[in-house]
């Protein structure tokens, strides 16, 4: 037992920079370990992390989606402008829909055609940009009475104390952890991502597998975008730009590589509660939103470098 | 080769002599033209603008055209050597508009021209800077560069604020502007860059060591190719063309503000895939990016000219960086296909 916990730091570096962030902050500020903020924090965070839950999937199977940030755009314009024409159940089915849709495009084409995941998303990342700014109309669309419909439960009630919206990243997270570690299907992720040859040989099939963690990347972005939709309930066309960033951030200050084969959800939820306290601590330092962006830089930069070196025992290439 | 030398050796020799040149031509052309899956989409983009606007094939428009294309033009290029040896740059665009606002600062006390100087040098700074981070610690370009684009852009608000700001000196807005020919001055820069780094990766010894890097970073290395050396010297060469770049967008607009290049990565790299480079290295030209440069710039001005609203040009740029691919990979099995 002392012996796992002597190795945790060494296996997983980033403890080690959560473990530093937390002290400093509570130096700074004794605020920020409460457990109200600490709640708050992974709230304002939940869209992220469940979007960082599918595109964990992809980048394991040795892929990178680049198209959900535009993606959730489009999925909150959707969901927001049909919410008050068709009801909220029937727009948040359109939006699981079109997700699918995209899905199952980035999927064929990187999986099938065996194009380059990063240059067939960045394709739909552009597109889809397009198809958010058309059609959102140019205006602002709203719901118009967000206080009277059932909707809000995604983004602005609670349960238990804790934010619904922390409860479905909860529980996503569960079940992508189940998925990627219990099942046949994880497995075969692995090792597609591993070597995707020797899957291939031992009678995986490696283009349904890749194919699939596209459709889920999209779907875990459709739910992001209920939650958003849900809290915001208005569809700004840029609400999902640059996410995609923010996303492979959160998932490589893991320690998920980028070669595939290696990672997992408990280190993509890891990176997703560093982000977010950095981003909740300096909220509460004053310090501007730029910023954030800055101390996100070294600690990425910071991560991957203990990171490789708790993998390569050296620091040095 | 030696098929083309039996030829000419063959008696009725003088009246081959025409054929012989005709083929040579003809594979020449081949060669140039295969370069690139760009080549077939710029001819299409161009004859279906010439019949559909009458306003596409006047010398203002030619004139513009080449204006629009500089800036995406010149960040393709210079990522054209780091994509060929293997690598990606990310941060280029967070360069551009660091170096852009970092010139209209510092200009009113250093002068106009050793301003320039200095943005250039910010530039190959942080492009060496990037190019140190992957090769010394062995790490992930596309992580680190990510890292580095949200950290100078952070910076570049932390430093100079999020408004917009005007020179003082407007030498710059007037020496973008000179028209040297056809041509004006920036379309000059970028057409001596885009020779130069074309030369650079045809006939020098760090261009050939770029393309073994790229082929097989192992077998170059046995080989006894520096690897680190030129590696990090194609992104310090990236690094700087995105602060000349800086400097074009100030000399065009005649301001600079910290979101200048916001999402100009993401641009300069279709047009660099869309000419053939691959991304898992080895293979690919300045010839290409052009081309795709081109095509891309003509597509956005073309559906200018018919009057379509501007925010369907994003979706047919990203529909149509698609369908290439598509077509390339499912008629040639080719540069698309890159893993």
């Amino acid at each position: 037992m002392l012996a796992d916990l002597k190795a945790l730091p060494r296996r997983y570096p980033v403890f080690i920079l959560l473990a530093a962030l937390l002290l400093a902050a509570s130096l700074v500020t004794p605020a920020i370990l409460s457990l109200e903020n600490i709640i708050t924090a992974i709230r304002q965070y939940s869209v992220v992390g469940i979007m960082a839950l599918g595109v964990t999937f992809v980048v394991i199977a040795g892929r990178v989606d680049v198209s959900i940030g535009s993606l959730l755009s489009v999925l909150v314009v959707v969901i927001i402008s049909l919410h008050d024409k068709v009801g909220p159940v029937m727009a948040m089915c359109a939006g699981v829909s079109i997700a699918v849709v995209v899905g199952a495009v980035n999927g064929f084409l990187v999986a099938y055609l065996r194009l380059n995941s990063l240059i067939v998303t960045l394709g739909t990342l552009t597109a889809l940009q397009g198809v958010a700014n058309v059609a959102s109309a140019g205006i602002l669309n709203q719901v118009m009475e967000p206080e009277a419909s059932w909707f809000k439960v995604f983004g602005r009630s609670f349960f238990l104390n804790v934010p619904v919206s922390v409860w479905i990243f909860g529980v996503m997270a569960l079940v992508s952890a189940l998925v990627l570690g219990r099942t046949n299907f994880g497995r075969s992720v692995r090792a597609v991502g591993g070597n995707e040859l020797a899957s291939v040989f031992s009678s995986i099939n490696a283009r349904a597998t890749i194919f699939m963690t596209f459709v889920i990347a999209s779907l875990l972005t459709a739910v992001a975008a209920i939650v958003f939709a849900s809290y915001a309930m208005a569809a700004p066309y840029n609400s999902g730009v640059g996410l995609e960033m923010t996303v492979l951030a959160s998932i490589f200050l893991g320690g998920t590589s980028i070669g595939g084969g290696v990672g997992g959800i408990g280190r993509t939820v890891i990176g997703v509660a560093v982000l977010a306290f950095v981003a909740n601590g300096m909220i509460l330092v004053g310090m501007p939103i730029q910023a954030q962006w800055l101390i996100s830089c070294i600690i990425i930069i910071t991560a991957v470098l203990l990171d490789t070196y708790a993998r390569r025992g050296t620091i040095l290439a | 080769m030696s098929t083309r030398t039996a030829e000419r050796a063959e008696p009725g020799r003088r009246s081959n002599a025409g054929h012989n040149i005709g083929r040579k031509v003809l594979t020449g052309a081949l060669g140039f033209f295969g370069q690139s899956p760009a080549w077939p989409l710029l001819v299409l983009l161009i004859i279906f603008f010439m019949l559909a606007t009458p306003n596409f094939m006047t010398w203002f428009n030619v004139s513009n055209l080449l204006t629009q294309a500089v800036i995406i033009g010149i960040l393709a290029v210079g990522l054209t050597p780091v994509f060929i040896s293997g690598a990606v740059d990310l941060s280029v665009g967070s360069v551009a508009g660091f170096t852009a606002c970092l010139l209209v600062t510092i200009q009113p006390y250093i002068g106009l021209y050793p301003a320039c100087a200095f943005a250039l040098l910010a530039g190959l700074s942080i492009g060496l800077f990037n190019g140190l981070l992957v090769e010394i610690f062995g790490l992930n370009p596309i992580i680190v560069t990510l890292a580095i684009m949200l950290g100078v852009r952070s910076l570049t608000f932390l430093l100079f604020g999020s408004a917009t700001i005007s020179p003082t000196d407007d030498r710059l807005l007037d020496l973008v502007g000179t028209k040297v020919g056809p041509f004006t001055f920036d379309v000059l820069v970028f057409l001596a860059v885009a020779l130069a780094v074309g030369l650079m990766l045809r006939s020098t010894v760090h261009g050939i060591n770029t393309y073994a890097i790229g082929g097989s970073r192992p077998a170059a290395e046995d080989a006894g190719v520096n690897v680190t050396k030129h590696v990090v010297f194609n992104f310090a060469l990236c690094g700087t063309l995105a602060g000349l770049v800086g400097v074009t967008l100030v000399g065009q607009l005649g301001a600079a503000a910290p979101v200048y290049g916001q999402g100009y990565e993401l641009l300069a790299i279709i047009a660099v895939v869309l000419g053939g480079t691959k991304l898992a290295g080895g293979s690919g030209t300045v010839v290409g990016t052009l081309v795709a440069t081109g095509a891309l710039t003509v597509l956005q001005n073309g559906v200018n000219l018919l009057n379509v609203d501007v925010r369907y040009v994003t979706i047919i740029v990203g529909v149509v960086l698609v369908l290439t691919l598509t077509l390339d990979r499912l008629i040639s099995g080719g540069p698309g296909s890159s893993e």
